[in-house]
């Protein structure tokens, strides 16, 4: 399709529906990365306790949690987000209320963050000595 | 066919602006399609409960270990849990690679080895991770 003047240096215009569709596949291309590594490191403990405790030992690293708390997000907002995307398609009428229902939306998953982040952030402060 | 309501400063490129949301018409597409709503409905209790339980209650991470695992899966139910989400979140997620796979990578040949590789990875993990699930036995290490 050609470009039209006024689409120009705008990002599809900046529609909230743009912003979580983006979101939407960044945050699935995250977590199924992980997945497919997670599914091997949890593997191991079918190798005895050693080997397990070896390859998990990552996971107590203070980068790592802080990386596990961005896959914690990315879950959430993907779940959401997809709880969303199934209103809208199994009820299209509310189509019409996009921008409140993605408001809402965003709520929910900042709502939801923030023990999350308190929580998770608390234990990479405690790993960093910091706490 | 319904009429906009709202003002657009440019005209859209379609000659019937939709208000609602595409679906894909029928087919495999369709039945993909549904598959995606269906299994993320099941995903959003299973991986973010896992998530939950896992990564943030009580200690979160820190108290996983070989002990806990084993305790854990010595419960039949958690084992399902576990299998379910695995199979469910390797194949919503790898169908998910191959609807972008159709929008960025546009010569046939490659597109099928992109998602070929990925369903084979999907595979392979799939029968590791089943087999762990289902035949792990702390016994065999002295564990309870």
């Amino acid at each position: 399709m050609a470009k039209r003047r006024a689409d120009v240096g705008t990002l599809y215009r900046g529609s909230p529906g743009q912003w979580s569709w983006l979101a939407h596949r960044v945050t699935g291309v995250a977590i199924i990365l992980f997945l497919f590594v997670h599914v091997v490191d949890t593997a191991v403990v079918g190798w005895g306790p050693e080997a397990y405790e070896r390859v998990s030992s990552v996971y107590h690293n203070w980068f790592v949690l802080l990386l596990e708390l961005g896959l914690v997000a990315a879950v959430l907002f993907h779940a959401l987000n997809g709880l969303k995307i199934m209103v809208f398609d199994f009820w299209p009428s509310t189509v019409r209320h996009m921008r409140p229902i993605s408001a809402a939306t965003t709520l929910v998953f900042v709502l939801a963050m923030v023990p999350i982040v308190w929580i998770m952030g608390g234990s990479v402060l405690e790993k960093l000595g910091w706490l | 066919m319904a009429t906009p309501t709202m003002e657009r400063a440019t005209p859209l490129a379609e000659p019937a602006p939709r208000i609602s949301r595409e679906r894909p018409a029928g087919g495999f597409e369709l039945w993909s399609w549904l598959f995606m709503r269906l299994s993320g409905i099941v995903l959003l209790f299973l991986a973010v409960g896992h998530v939950l339980i896992m990564h943030v209650m009580d200690e979160g991470i820190d108290r996983v270990d070989f002990g806990f695992v084993a305790a854990r899966w010595a419960s039949p139910f958690w084992r399902t849990w576990d299998w379910a989400m695995l199979t469910l979140a390797l194949v919503h997620g790898i169908n998910g690679l191959r609807v972008i796979a159709q929008d960025y990578v546009r010569r046939p040949g490659a597109r099928f080895a992109v998602n070929a590789s990925f369903a084979i990875l999907g595979f392979v993990l799939f029968v590791l991770g089943t087999v762990v699930v289902f035949t792990f036995d702390p016994s065999r290490w002295g564990a309870a």
